[in-house]
């Protein structure tokens, strides 16, 4: 096992951690400050893969192609909260579960409507599909590190707008405590529609980036959004800070699973059987150690909760 | 919110089946002399890993239907067809009904091995014969042989020996082996094994429709093979491809493939990187029989001047057998031993020319090296070099106890 | 009483009566599917049990059924064809994994509670995913149906069915009759006022946890019925979609409904057949139909006339 090996293994371990935490980021704040579980939030993630890769293939243009994606589902999820979230935020948790459910099988099925069944290409940037020379003898993937580089600049652009500004103040006075923010002047249903939006601008982004790495398909969105709120709980509800470390904590678990256990099991083992083991672990050590997180610290790491 | 199904659930089925009843009396009094409209399922996929293929197998498919005017040996056709989205669950539950409900005479369509081994007991067990398609899994090759199934496309390992020979006769060292983590993955990397000599580096098994192969492409790096066998049909090949060209390994390493990653519909998403990848395949496009000249030039003025893969041919050919077994049994699907004598002469014009049945009804044939290149026109696609493999049977045939 | 009792055996000698009437519709493929729902209305009732009288929202359940149905394969695997072997070993393995699973969930409340279920539900289908011998992601193929001797043929669909029925029927009149004693009774307490159930002296945490190890015990025999009658089982049984499918018959249903857990798999179900027939896009007017019992009947569709509103949230919920 050589550092190149390992240092390549943790930039992607990386990527997919970053990838996580813009999804993470926008969930643990609806969640935090009106206490609505979003299932939907995984069909915006959907919705943004699948503008991006439709876009991008008219346009040619990525970045054409990112806005487009952001601006489109930010309009879904404008529509979503309006017609929808705003009923549920009334509601218990099961009421939220079964609607938001339901959200996900009709959107779904309006994705499959409107582009077929079959998954769609999402094109990697020609610009991008190149190798760039990170370190000598690590000609890592150009495109990745530009998702690299959009996860750690968005999550510097959270941390400002969260802890620097005023409507920041304002967010993580709501989710601390929202009784308390609203006697203390802040207009906590403003705070909650921009947050909401937000969230979907991220999920959006998150999507149109993945898109060339990962199948672009109905259901893509049920896959991602269950990592999600693990990232959600292990951070704690309502914390930005806790979903940046739970997020890359349980990208750096994935790839210990998913490319150091394999390699390690094949010592041993015979190769489809070390194949079946990484994953398993990969998994099996997220979820684990999101209910070791609930035993020793019930409320997450850094849950904004009071 | 009732009114959002139009008449009562329970009035449905009655009015459905009442008219099925109907149907079925009707042809019960026309006599055994006339023979019911010959049913034949396709299940298909049209969505999930394999959803390229599958509308490659469509087109195939539906190529042929159209050229026989939707009759077999004569007899007029239902075609049940439905996508099972690559998953055996929905495959299992779909055949289930076709068989029970719908009451097929043939069966034929899923891509994947795991899908033909998830469905074909069932099929077996209702005596319907099953060609397939594309899927040659070495259970069905070997000790699990049943009559009732056709690999009339290849066995599984057939591909992966030739690919492993010509890896060996070209004097490659050290190689990785990739495929994906099911049947017809381990049937190919267990078949090149059997063919190639060298050193095998690593044998990486990865998750069936995976699109991400960062992890795989590093543990390449790290193994600094001259060489990389690797079987991902679909979009899996197309995205490692190209993610292997972006990773920066091309330079040093050399990708050799069965047919399934080098074939028209990864060619037509990759392109340009392609160029001199050496593939095995039991078809070629190019391939000099009269039937498959035919085939490619009706393909190719239906579809817009494509190029049809594998997948379209082998489909293509599933139509023809069938065709050619209904109108050798007299016209009489539902004489399923007639049905099945007709099937293991194979007489027909196949797209590969000719080929035979062994006895575990896996084909006798060639296997070819194929190079992508640029046709007249400037084309990217393949183009045949050699046989590597003359009429060749598969390992498992001995396992097989029927004659 | 009377009117209820007397539509009940109605019901009763219909689908006892169906297989025999069906041939001559010539639906004889429906067997399968009626025997398939009563299946489903076993789970949803047990998940109901939880859910409903209990007020835990577990969103795993169908982990237990897939735990029963890999029993299943795993034992016929060994070699044993028996039922009596078979069911009992699927209903056990399966209660005591409930059990292991609620001794740490049940520690939780509120969404962490529906993660935690969730959370080893997935565990459960991972591994399940894992396991190669019994086909991993691809499935299992079970040879032949268990045995049951006494002259009873179980690849016979109209025996087989007859067998389902009966064990279905007895099971949910046994379920029935266990939220009217004393214990579900005071389960149903936890759900209105845990504090307060807790302040009375009672064994709050011992109560959930049998509650939800029966629960999952019946879970996994559906589980067995289930993978028994297909002659397959695959990993995708236990994804977390189907459970979150359990819950929505479950409250469609109605939610602490007696038969709430069986209304709630026939409405869903039939739909879902229905549905398939006219259109290949049926997901979209059932999550339409979902998000109207969401917003306007989340007490389910037999709730409908009753004087309760919506639901307002609970106090006790808060983490």
């Amino acid at each position: 096992m050589t550092s190149i090996l390992i240092l390549e293994q943790l930039l992607n371990g990386l990527g997919y951690g970053l990838m996580l935490f813009l999804l993470a980021a926008g969930l643990t704040l609806v969640f935090g400050i009106m206490d609505v579980l979003n299932l939907a939030h995984g069909s915006l993630f959907m919705a943004g893969a699948y503008v991006a890769a439709e876009a991008h293939t008219r346009s040619g243009s990525f970045v054409a192609a990112i806005v487009l994606a952001v601006v489109v589902t930010v309009i879904v999820a404008a529509l979503l909260e309006m017609l929808l979230m705003r009923q549920l935020y009334k509601r218990d948790h099961l009421a939220q579960v079964l609607a938001t459910f339901g959200v996900i099988l009709v959107a779904d099925d309006l994705v499959k409507m409107i582009w077929g069944p079959s998954p769609v290409m999402a094109p990697t940037p020609a610009a991008l599909s190149g190798p760039i020379e990170l370190v000598p003898g690590l000609p890592y993937p150009a495109y990745r590190l530009v998702i690299l580089g959009a996860g750690v600049l968005v999550a510097l652009a959270l941390y400002l707008l969260v802890n620097h500004t005023r409507v920041g103040m304002r967010v993580r006075a709501g989710a601390s405590d929202r009784p308390m923010a609203e006697l203390m002047g802040v207009r906590v249903g403003r705070i909650f529609n921009g947050v909401f939006l937000l969230g979907a601008a991220l999920a959006a982004l998150a999507g149109a980036l993945m898109g060339p790495i990962v199948a672009v398909q109905v259901g893509m969105g049920e896959q991602i959004l269950i990592p999600a709120l693990v990232v959600l709980v292990i951070g704690g509800i309502g914390s930005v800070r806790g979903a940046f470390i739970a997020a890359l904590l349980v990208g750096l678990v994935d790839t210990i699973g998913r490319a150091f256990m394999p390699m390690l099991l094949r010592a041993t083992l015979p190769p489809a059987t070390a194949a079946d083991l990484g994953p398993l672990f990969a998994e099996v050590a997220m979820y684990a150690l999101m209910v070791a997180v609930l035993i020793f610290r019930p409320s997450g790491l850094f849950s904004a909760r009071a | 919110m009732r009114s959002k199904s139009p008449k009562p659930p329970a009035m449905n089925i009655l009015s459905r089946s009442l008219r099925s009843l109907m149907l079925v009396s009707a042809f019960g009094f026309a006599g055994a002399a006339l023979a019911a409209p010959v049913k034949v399922g396709l299940a298909l996929d049209i969505s999930g890993p394999f959803a390229a293929l599958g509308a490659e197998a469509r087109d195939g498919f539906a190529l042929g239907i159209k050229q026989l005017g939707g009759k077999l040996g004569g007899q007029d056709v239902e075609f049940v067809q439905a996508d099972m989205g690559g998953s055996p669950d929905q495959a299992k539950q779909l055949v289930d009904r076709m068989v029970q409900r719908d009451k097929i005479d043939l069966f034929s369509g899923p891509i994947g091995s795991n899908i033909a081994l998830a469905v074909g007991p069932t099929l077996f067990a209702a005596k319907v014969p099953y060609l397939s398609s594309n899927a040659g899994p070495s259970q069905f090759a070997g000790a699990q042989c049943s009559p009732y199934f056709f690999g009339t496309a290849y066995q599984n390992d057939q591909f992966h020996e030739a690919a492993g020979k010509f890896a060996q006769d070209r004097g490659f060292k050290k190689m990785v082996l990739i495929a994906p983590n099911y049947p017809a993955g381990k049937d190919a990397l267990g078949g090149v094994k059997r063919q190639f000599k060298g050193q095998v580096a690593d044998e990486l098994y990865t998750k069936l429709g995976q699109i991400d192969y960062a992890a795989e492409l590093a543990q390449i790096r790290a193994a600094k093979p001259d060489s990389i066998y690797f079987f991902l049909p679909g979009a899996m090949g197309i995205n490692f491809i190209k993610q292997f060209v972006g990773a920066g390994l091309s330079k040093d390493i050399t990708l050799v493939t069965s047919g399934f990653s080098a074939d028209e519909d990864v060619i037509g998403a990759v392109g340009e990187p392609m160029l001199g990848l050496f593939n095995t395949s039991h078809w070629a496009h190019d391939l000099d029989n009269a039937a498959n000249k035919a085939f490619v030039d009706a393909f190719k003025k239906e579809y817009n001047g494509r190029y049809p893969s594998v997948y379209a041919a082998q489909a293509y050919d599933v139509i023809l057998a069938m065709d050619a077994a209904v109108k050798q049994a007299g016209g009489n699907a539902q004489n399923r031993e007639a049905v099945i004598a007709a099937l293991k002469k194979a007489n027909y014009a196949s797209t590969r020319g000719s080929f035979k049945y062994a006895n575990n009804h896996f084909p006798i044939e060639n296997f070819y090296l194929r190079v992508i290149g640029k046709d007249a026109q400037g084309k990217i696609t393949n183009k045949l070099i050699n046989t590597i493999l003359t009429n060749y049977g598969d390992s498992y045939a001995v396992n097989c106890k029927m004659k | 009483m009377k009117p209820r009792f007397l539509l009940l055996a109605a019901l009763l000698v219909a689908l006892a009566a169906f297989p025999l009437v069906a041939p001559m519709l010539g639906m004889e493929f429906y067997i399968g599917f009626v025997r398939r729902v009563l299946v489903v209305a076993l789970a949803a009732a047990s998940l109901n049990f939880i859910l409903g009288f209990g007020g835990m929202v577990a969103l795993g359940h169908a982990g237990f059924i897939g735990v029963g149905a890999y029993t299943v394969v795993a034992l016929s695997d060994a070699g044993v064809a028996s039922a009596w072997l078979l069911w009992p070993a699927a209903a056990l393995v399966a209660g005591l994994a409930a059990a292991l699973i609620g001794t740490v969930a049940l520690r939780t409340r509120g969404v962490y509670f529906i993660m935690t279920t969730l959370a080893f539900a997935q565990m459960l289908y991972f591994v399940a995913v894992s396991l190669r011998n019994y086909g991993g992601d691809d499935g299992y193929t079970l040879p032949a149906r268990p045995t049951l001797g006494l002259g009873i043929d179980l690849g016979n669909e109209t025996h087989f069915y007859w067998l389902v029925l009966a064990l279905v029927a007895l099971l949910l009149a046994w379920m029935q009759r266990a939220t009217r004693s004393r214990f579900g009774h005071a389960l149903m307490g936890i759900r209105d006022n845990e504090v307060r159930m807790r302040a009375l002296g009672y064994p709050v945490f011992r109560i959930q946890l049998v509650a939800f190890a029966i629960a999952g015990a019946i879970a996994g025999l559906a589980g067995a019925l289930l993978a028994g009658g297909n002659g397959f089982i695959s990993p995708g049984a236990m994804h977390w979609t189907q459970s979150a499918t359990l819950v929505v018959m479950v409250v469609i249903g109605g939610l602490g409904r007696s038969w709430g857990g069986p209304v709630g798999a026939v409405v869903w179900l039939l739909l879902e057949e229905v549905l398939k027939q006219y259109t290949d896009h049926w997901h979209l007017p059932l999550g339409l139909l979902l998000i109207a019992v969401a917003l306007w009947a989340p007490k389910g569709l037999a709730a409908l006339g009753r004087r309760h509103g919506p639901s307002r949230k609970k106090k006790t919920e808060a983490a």
